[in-house]
């Protein structure tokens, strides 16, 4: 008799399964971008690192990773994959590993949830960072630049490649076997031809769709451009940012499953996301300054890019159409940019500038160089949860008025005990004022995202709606005056017309 | 030998035998030249304690404890066409490199034709009633052994460089199927017990309980063993 997951467990497992495939991508991108990784340790528990693993999040690859899986969880018959090729300038590309994160349905009915599995998946993670670092593919991306690009192509529900065996045969110094590994998806990749201008920063565009569900049409190479409605949309998908918060109990096993992963999500829409929708990147170098990225400046300027006509040509024909484009870059609240180098970031290491060059790799682009200030933005959309309690964090303007705070966090729940001991939601500022101290309003549950209204700035705009005039006591004083001044004469019309009010009485009997 | 009657005599695990019961044994070889000895083993040796490290736990009320944060580093190797990933925590590193290059001198001095090995224990407490003092039980013992080589020219030299770069990467694979087995950990310990598990002397993460070992085999065979006791401090009685 199968023992089904608690409904608890379930929701667990399908959080840290779509954190894990998250992270498995930043990982195996992060290692490809050419650049060594720096991340900080940290010996108090913030709740936003899963995994309890200080791996940064590339906004663009988050949210492309997200659009990949749309809402679905890699699960027993949908893989997630991400592809590393070389791309050289002459444009010949070869294709150099294939990461895939799939599940089979051999399952272990007896491992907890919240405790082994969670742990056993940051190990993983931790094998993951290795073994990126030994593959070929790794020194490859560290040396890319003016011969060649590195091109990363994130896929799910990717079918990639079936393996077959065919036989075995034991003999005495070896078992020989035999074994096939077939494509299915048999879908062409159109090579793009790129002129004798060096590899650009930015965006290869190119790409196609291999759809989950199937179209009429056979599966065939996809130019999107800006604003093409691209088959199929899919609603958008309610993606919420959560804390990792681990709280683990040393009670014995049999009530370990009492201890729970305690995440809150904060509800953040992050947008349409198209099913099956492969995303690539490019990293590279530009001629210019070769082995060694652009940097924005520390003052999170945009940095300067070659004017590429090529590209620009390209970029012209064939767009991926996504809201990273428009919306989301926006939504960087004002305090924010002063705080985008003093954001706390536990996961800052002292590599410096490869933070930066990471980001601006990942530069996303409409039309030529068009360069959001990704690098405030990235910052500033640390997935940091509870990031507004952490010290250096955006805070509010001054002139907030005084709100309820929210319910702190650290109620008597042991799990949430565990929370961060920042997450205080209160800490008096400046002003009294009458009965009423001022406080940073914080609300629980909410971090800085890139859209414009996560939970603070929602708070903010409509904590203090004006009051109603009629329910205000001096206008509605006045008007009730007036309304007094002016009863005679609306009387004398209606008694005027009094007439033709009965007559419309009798038509309704 | 004839076996006494009587019920079996208790001893004290050895320290680096690696003998007790449950006690995992992974040993990798590796050929170097003398100059890529440390960087060898400091790849080994720090992927896997990355595997073998947490965040720092701290525990709360009720028996619940949370975890720290585990950061890492990407490590290029000078001497060899090489690069692995540590964690990042300058204590630790500092505490490998101590031993590491201990462990070079000793193969480098008289009396060694080159073959050594160092061994990285990962070992429990088990408290003893006086006066008996604390058992080291250990749970997985990795080996690396080391065969020091003396190439002529240069271009010797960059081969070497390169194999000995692509034996790293196996070693590496090795130790991640190792370590995906999945095999015996621990128990997570309470708070009274976590010192018995963990090594909670680092300020920034916490690896299980581990100590460092070497043997040079001197040229006459006879193998001299050195041990070095744990490189942090440690309440042992021994």
């Amino acid at each position: 008799m199968d023992t089904d997951l608690s409904s608890q467990d379930r929701k667990d497992l399908d959080k840290f399964i779509k954190f894990f495939a998250l992270k498995t991508v930043q990982v195996i991108v992060q290692a490809r971008l050419g650049e060594k990784i720096c991340t900080r340790s940290s010996s108090s528990p913030t709740g936003s690192d899963w995994f309890n693993l200080a791996i940064k999040d590339i906004p663009e690859v988050t949210h492309e990773a997200k659009k990949a899986l749309a809402g679905q969880l890699p699960a027993v018959g949908r893989s997630m994959c991400v592809e590393i090729s070389l791309k050289t300038s002459e444009g010949d590309s070869m294709e150099l590993e294939i990461w895939c994160l799939e599940m089979n349905e051999k399952c272990d009915k007896e491992i907890k949830v919240s405790y082994t599995v969670y742990n056993r998946l940051s190990l993983l993670l931790k094998s993951l960072l290795a073994i990126t670092r030994v593959t070929p593919a790794y020194r490859l991306s560290r040396k890319q630049g003016h011969e060649y690009v590195i091109l990363l192509i994130i896929i799910f529900n990717c079918i990639g490649f079936q393996t077959v065996r065919v036989g075995t045969v034991g003999t005495p110094v070896g078992t020989i076997t035999l074994s096939c590994a077939y494509r299915i998806n048999l879908a062409f990749m159109s090579t793009r031809q790129f002129e004798r201008t060096p590899p650009i920063m930015g965006i290869i565009i190119d790409h196609f769709v291999d759809r989950p569900y199937p179209s009429s049409s056979p599966m065939h190479p996809c130019n999107y451009r800006a604003g093409e409605d691209n088959g199929a949309v899919y609603p958008s998908v309610e993606d919420s940012q959560e804390v990792c918060t681990t709280s683990f109990s040393t009670s014995p096993p049999s009530q370990l499953s009492s201890s729970r992963l305690s995440y809150q999500p904060a509800a953040l829409a992050v947008g349409s996301a198209d099913v099956g929708y492969p995303v690539l990147f490019a990293g590279g170098l530009t001629a210019a300054h070769p082995h060694q990225l652009i940097a924005p400046g520390k003052e999170g300027g945009v940095p300067p890019l070659p004017s590429q006509p090529a590209h620009g040509t390209q970029a012209d024909q064939e767009r991926i159409c996504t809201p990273l484009d428009g919306a989301h870059y926006s939504a960087v609240t004002p305090s924010s940019s002063e705080d985008t180098e003093t954001v706390s970031n536990s996961s800052e290491g002292k590599c410096g500038s490869p933070h930066d060059l990471l980001e601006t790799v990942f530069v996303r682009k409409v039309g030529a160089f068009v360069n959001k200030p990704i690098n405030q933005v990235t910052m500033a959309n640390l997935d940091i949860p509870f990031a507004m309690f952490a010290p250096k964090n955006v805070e509010l303007e001054d002139n907030d008025p005084m709100v309820n705070p929210p319910d702190s966090p650290e109620t008597e729940s042991p799990l949430q005990g565990s929370l961060h001991s920042e997450g205080s939601s209160g800490s008096s500022t400046g002003n009294t004022h009458d009965d009423f101290v001022m406080i940073d309003f914080k609300p629980a549950f909410s971090k800085d995202d890139i859209l414009p209204m996560d939970l603070g700035t929602f708070y903010r705009e409509f904590q203090n709606p004006p009051q109603l005039s009629s329910l205000s006591i001096d206008i509605g004083a006045q008007s009730m005056a007036e309304d007094l001044d002016s009863l005679p004469e609306k009387l004398a019309v209606h008694e005027k017309n009094v007439k033709e009010f009965d007559a419309f009485v009798e038509t309704l009997q | 030998s004839a076996r006494t009657p009587g019920p079996p005599a208790r001893r004290v695990a050895p320290a680096a035998a690696g003998a007790a019961m449950n006690c995992r044994a992974e040993v990798l070889e590796v050929s170097v030249e003398a100059r890529q000895v440390e960087e060898a083993a400091l790849a080994v040796l720090h992927t896997v304690l990355l595997h073998r490290s947490t965040g720092k736990f701290h525990y709360k009320k009720e028996g619940t404890y949370s975890i720290g944060t585990v950061g890492t580093h990407d490590v290029d190797c000078d001497f060899i066409d090489f690069a692995y990933v540590r964690v990042s925590s300058e204590e630790l590193d500092r505490a490998l490199r101590k031993a590491v290059g201990e462990f070079k001198d000793a193969l480098r001095g008289s009396g060694s034709d080159g073959v050594g090995q160092i061994s990285l224990e990962f070992y429990q407490k088990k408290k003893s009633r006086w006066p008996f003092s604390d058992e080291c039980i250990p749970w997985e013992l990795w080996t690396i052994k080391v065969n020091v080589v003396n190439l002529a020219t240069e271009q010797e030299r960059q081969i070497c460089r390169e194999k000995v770069g692509e034996k790293l990467c196996e070693k590496i694979i090795n130790i991640v199927e190792v370590m995906n087995r999945h095999e015996y950990l621990p128990k997570m310990p309470t708070q009274s017990e976590v010192d018995n598990v963990f090594d909670t002397s680092l300020k920034d993460v916490q690896p299980y309980l581990y100590k460092i070992s070497y043997q040079i085999t001197d040229s006459l065979g006879a193998s001299v063993t050195t041990t070095m006791r744990r490189l942090i401090k440690d309440t042992l009685a021994l």
